[in-house]
C-alpha cells in the first residue's frame, strides 16, 4: 500500500510539470511581453511610468532572460509559495488571493457532498424502479439539469430568492465579516450563505452523476450473484443493501475523478453570477485585462486541486474496494 | 471414336434414393419475408429500424433537424433583420397576438405600445393601445435583406402591419427585436458546435488511431497527454485561451478561433474510446491477414478497424455536441467568448447579465430556452443513436 502510495505521489510530479508548461505557454501567449503593453497602456492613459518599478518588475521575472530561464524562474517561485506578482493590483498574487482560494476548496467541497446526498438516493430509485414514471420523471429532470446553463439558472435562483426570500445574495459572508479573520460566525454565515452556489453548481454535476449512477447500478443488478440471492428468498430490500449498494458506494469515490472538473468550472462561471469572492470572478477580471501571471496562477492552482482530488480518490479508493489488487500483473 | 458411355445417374452405386429434380436452396429454410428483409438488411438500416423505436429520439431528431434547418431561411423566419433598430421601442415588453378584436374575430393582430417612464425606477413601461387592431401580413414585404449575402430579397413570413410593430419577444436595449436576433444567433450557436465536433471528431480518430494501432510509446505518450488535459478545468481553460486570442482579430476569426478551442479540449474522450478499440481489434486475425496483404497501417485503420465502430463513435459525438454548445454560450455571456457583430445566443445572453436586468426585462433571458431546447435534443437524440448503434441490446 505504502509503495503504491508513493508510486502515485511521485506520478503526479510528471503531470503537475506538463500542466505547468501548458499554463506557462498561456502566459506567454499574448503577443509582445506583457510588461511592454503594461507600459503602452499606462502612458495611453497619460500616467507616468515608474521606471523604478518597471525595472523591478523586468527583474523579478528575468523578462529579458530566455524563455526556458523565465519559466524555471516562474516554476521555482510557485514551489516555494510565491504565485507571481499581479501587474493590475501591483501586489504579489499571493496577496491578492488573500482567501479565494481556500473558499474555492471549501465551495468544491461542499458541492461534492451536495452532489453526493442527492444524486445516491434518486439513482438508487431510478435504477430499481427502471422504466417506471418516477424513473422517467427524475431522469427528465437529470436531463434539464445538464441542459440549463449554470450561469442562468444562478441569475434566476438569485431573482427567485430577492423576490421570495427577500434575502440579499450574492456574496458568501454577511458583510460583516469580509475581511475578518476566520471565527465559528464567520463559518455559520458562510455555510448560510452558500446553499445558492452549492445547489447551482451542483445541479449538472448531480444529473451526470444521477445517470451514471443509474447505469453502474443496473449493470450490477442483472449479475448472478443478485439472482442467487433473489433464488434463496432474500427480501429484496436486503438483497439490494447487501450488495449492489455497497458497490455503489466505492462508485461515489471512484467517480470523484469525473465530478471534480466538473464542479471546479461550473464553480468558476457561477461564482462570476452570484460575485462569490472565489477565484472565479478574479479569474475573469485577470484574462480580461490580460493580467496573465494572475490568471496563470489560478489555472495552475484549480488544476492542482483537481490532481489531488483525483489522486485522494484513487487512494480512498484502494483502501476501501477489496477487489483492487495492486500487486501482480494489470490486465488490459 | 468411341464414347464411352456414362452409366445413367441412378444406376450409380447408390443404395439409397436420389432425386433427380433440381435443388433449391432457399426451400429448405422459408423465410418469410419479414425475416429475409431483417436479414439482408445493412448495418445502418438495422440501426435505422432500432433508432425508429425510440419515440424520444425520433421526436428530438426532428427539433433538431428543424433548428437547424432554420438557420438556411433565417432571413425569411425572421420578422426583422439583426441589427435593425427601433429606436422608439427601446426594451419595449413582448407583444401578444390577439384574435378578437371588440367581440370580432379580426385574425391575428396585434395592438400598438404605448410608451411611459417610470420616474422612480426609471423603467421604461409599455401598456397595450387597445383602441385599433394592427392585423399580420403573411408572406409580406419587410426589412430588405440580402439573401445569403448574394440576392436582394425582402420576403419575410409575417411582419407587421404597415406603420405598426411587432415584437413577439420584445426589444433589447438598442430597440432590436429579440425573436429575429434568437433566429440569427441559431446559425453562429449551432454550427459552432458541428464545426467543434468535427474538428474533435477528427483529432479523436487521428490521435486514438495512432495509440490504439501502434501502441507502446505512442500509445503511453498520448495517454500522458489525455491525462494532462483532463486534469484541466474545462471552462477555465477554455476563458485562458480565448482572453489570449488577438484584439486584433476579425469576429469572423474569433469564431473559428473559439471553435478550435473548444475542440482542442474536447477530442479526449473520444481517442481514449478508439484506443481502447483498437487495442482489442489490432490483435484479430483479419487484422492480421490485411497487414500480411500489405496494406498500409492508415488503410488498415481506416478502412478495415474502425468502420466496425463508427456508429458508436457517431453515436458518442453527438452526446458531445451539447458541452460544445454549452461552452460557447458560456464564454460569450462572459464577454470572452464571441464578440458583435456576431450574434450567437451566448451574445444575447451577455445583455442579461445582472440581476437589474432580469428583474426589469426579463425577456431578455428567453435566448436560454432554445439553448435549453437544442440541448435536451441533443442528449435524447444522442441517447437514441447510441442504444441503436449497440448490437447486443
Amino acid at each position: 500500500m505504502l509503495q503504491y502510495v508513493v508510486k502515485r505521489v511521485l506520478l503526479m510530479i510528471p503531470t503537475m510539470i506538463a500542466i505547468s508548461i501548458i499554463v506557462f505557454t498561456i502566459i506567454q501567449l499574448p503577443p509582445g511581453n506583457y510588461l511592454e503593453s503594461y507600459i503602452a497602456e499606462l502612458q495611453a492613459q497619460g500616467e507616468s511610468v515608474d521606471p523604478q518599478k518597471i525595472a523591478f518588475l523586468r527583474e523579478y521575472y528575468g523578462l529579458d532572460k530566455p524563455l526556458v530561464e523565465q519559466y524555471l524562474r516562474w516554476a521555482a517561485g510557485m514551489l516555494r509559495g510565491d504565485f507571481g506578482y499581479s501587474f493590475e493590483f501591483n501586489m504579489p498574487v499571493t496577496k491578492v488571493v488573500g482567501d479565494r482560494m481556500f473558499l474555492t476548496i471549501i465551495v468544491s467541497f461542499v458541492t461534492i457532498l451536495f452532489t453526493w446526498a442527492v444524486a445516491f438516493p434518486i439513482g438508487i430509485y431510478s435504477a430499481t424502479h427502471q422504466y417506471s414514471w418516477g424513473d422517467y420523471g427524475l431522469s427528465f429532470l437529470g436531463f434539464l439539469g445538464i441542459a440549463i446553463p449554470n450561469f442562468m439558472l444562478a441569475l434566476v435562483i438569485m431573482y427567485v430568492a430577492n423576490v421570495v426570500f427577500g434575502t440579499s445574495i450574492g456574496g458568501l459572508m454577511s458583510p460583516e465579516y469580509i475581511g475578518k479573520p476566520w471565527s465559528w460566525d464567520k463559518v455559520k454565515s458562510v455555510l448560510e450563505h452558500s446553499w445558492i452556489p452549492v445547489v447551482v453548481i451542483g445541479t449538472s454535476g448531480t444529473a451526470g452523476m444521477i445517470r451514471r449512477l443509474r447505469a453502474n447500478l443496473l449493470d450490477e443488478l442483472q449479475k448472478a450473484y443478485v439472482v442467487t440471492a433473489r433464488a434463496k428468498g432474500l427480501p429484496p430490500r436486503k438483497v439490494l443493501r447487501k450488495y449492489p449498494l455497497r458497490m455503489a458506494l466505492n462508485f461515489f469515490i471512484s467517480d470523484i475523478g469525473s465530478l471534480l472538473p466538473h464542479i471546479i468550472s461550473g464553480a468558476e462561471i457561477t461564482a462570476v453570477v452570484l460575485s462569490l469572492p472565489t477565484t472565479g470572478p478574479m479569474l475573469l477580471n485577470a484574462l480580461k485585462s490580460q493580467d496573465m501571471y494572475l490568471a496563470g496562477s489560478f489555472l495552475m492552482f484549480l488544476a492542482f486541486l483537481i490532481v489531488v482530488g483525483v489522486l485522494v480518490s484513487d487512494l480512498a479508493l484502494v483502501a476501501l474496494d477489496p477487489r483492487i489488487r495492486l500487486q501482480g500483473g494489470v490486465a488490459r | 471414336m468411341s464414347t464411352i458411355e456414362l452409366p445413367a445417374p441412378a444406376a450409380r452405386d447408390a443404395d439409397h434414393f436420389v432425386s433427380t429434380d433440381p435443388f433449391d436452396p432457399a426451400s429448405a429454410t422459408q423465410l418469410t419475408p419479414e425475416q429475409e428483409r431483417f436479414y439482408l438488411a445493412s448495418q445502418w438500416k438495422l440501426m435505422w429500424w432500432k433508432f425508429k423505436l425510440h419515440r424520444v429520439a425520433v421526436v428530438s431528431g426532428i427539433v433538431l433537424l428543424l433548428m437547424y434547418g432554420s438557420t438556411l431561411v433565417t432571413e425569411i423566419l425572421a420578422p426583422y433583420n439583426l441589427q435593425t433598430r427601433n429606436t422608439d421601442f427601446i426594451y419595449a415588453s413582448p407583444q401578444r397576438v390577439h384574435l378578437f378584436h371588440d367581440q370580432h374575430f379580426v385574425g391575428p393582430f396585434v395592438y400598438a405600445q404605448k410608451k411611459a417612464l417610470d420616474m422612480d425606477t426609471l423603467r421604461r413601461e409599455y401598456t397595450e393601445d387597445r383602441s385599433q387592431p394592427h392585423p399580420l401580413r403573411f408572406f409580406c414585404y419587410g426589412d430588405p435583406y440580402r439573401f445569403w449575402g448574394m440576392i436582394d430579397m425582402s420576403v419575410h413570413v409575417v411582419c407587421p402591419a404597415p406603420g405598426s410593430t411587432l415584437f413577439l419577444l420584445g426589444t433589447d436595449r438598442l430597440g432590436r427585436d429579440v425573436l429575429s436576433r434568437i433566429l440569427y444567433g441559431a446559425r453562429i450557436s449551432l454550427t459552432i458546435g458541428l464545426l467543434g465536433i468535427a474538428i474533435s471528431f477528427a483529432l479523436g480518430l487521428v490521435i486514438g488511431g495512432l495509440a490504439g494501432y501502434y501502441g507502446g510509446w505512442v500509445d503511453m505518450t498520448v495517454q500522458r497527454i489525455i491525462e494532462v488535459i483532463r486534469s484541466f478545468p474545462e471552462l477555465p481553460l477554455w476563458m485562458a485561451l480565448s482572453a489570449v486570442l488577438p484584439v486584433t482579430w476579425s469576429p469572423i476569426l474569433i469564431y473559428f478561433g473559439i471553435t478550435a478551442i473548444l475542440a482542442m479540449l474536447d477530442w479526449t474522450g473520444l481517442a481514449r474510446a478508439v484506443r481502447s478499440k483498437l487495442l482489442a481489434l489490432r490483435e484479430e486475425d483479419y487484422t492480421t491477414a490485411a497487414r500480411l496483404m500489405g496494406a498500409k497501417p492508415s488503410r488498415i485503420i481506416g478502412r478495415h478497424l474502425l468502420p466496425g465502430f463508427m456508429s458508436h463513435l457517431i453515436a458518442s459525438a453527438t452526446l458531445s455536441i451539447p458541452g460544445m454548445i454549452l461552452g460557447e454560450t458560456a464564454l460569450s455571456f462572459l464577454g470572452i467568448g464571441l464578440r458583435p457583430p456576431i450574434t450567437s445566443w451566448g451574445v444575447l445572453l451577455n445583455e442579461a447579465q445582472n440581476i437589474n436586468v432580469v428583474a426589469l426585462y426579463p425577456w431578455l433571458m428567453l435566448p436560454v430556452v432554445p439553448v435549453i431546447v437544442v440541448i435536451l435534443a441533443f442528449n435524447f437524440f444522442g441517447d437514441g443513436l447510441r442504444d441503436a448503434a449497440d448490437p447486443y441490446r
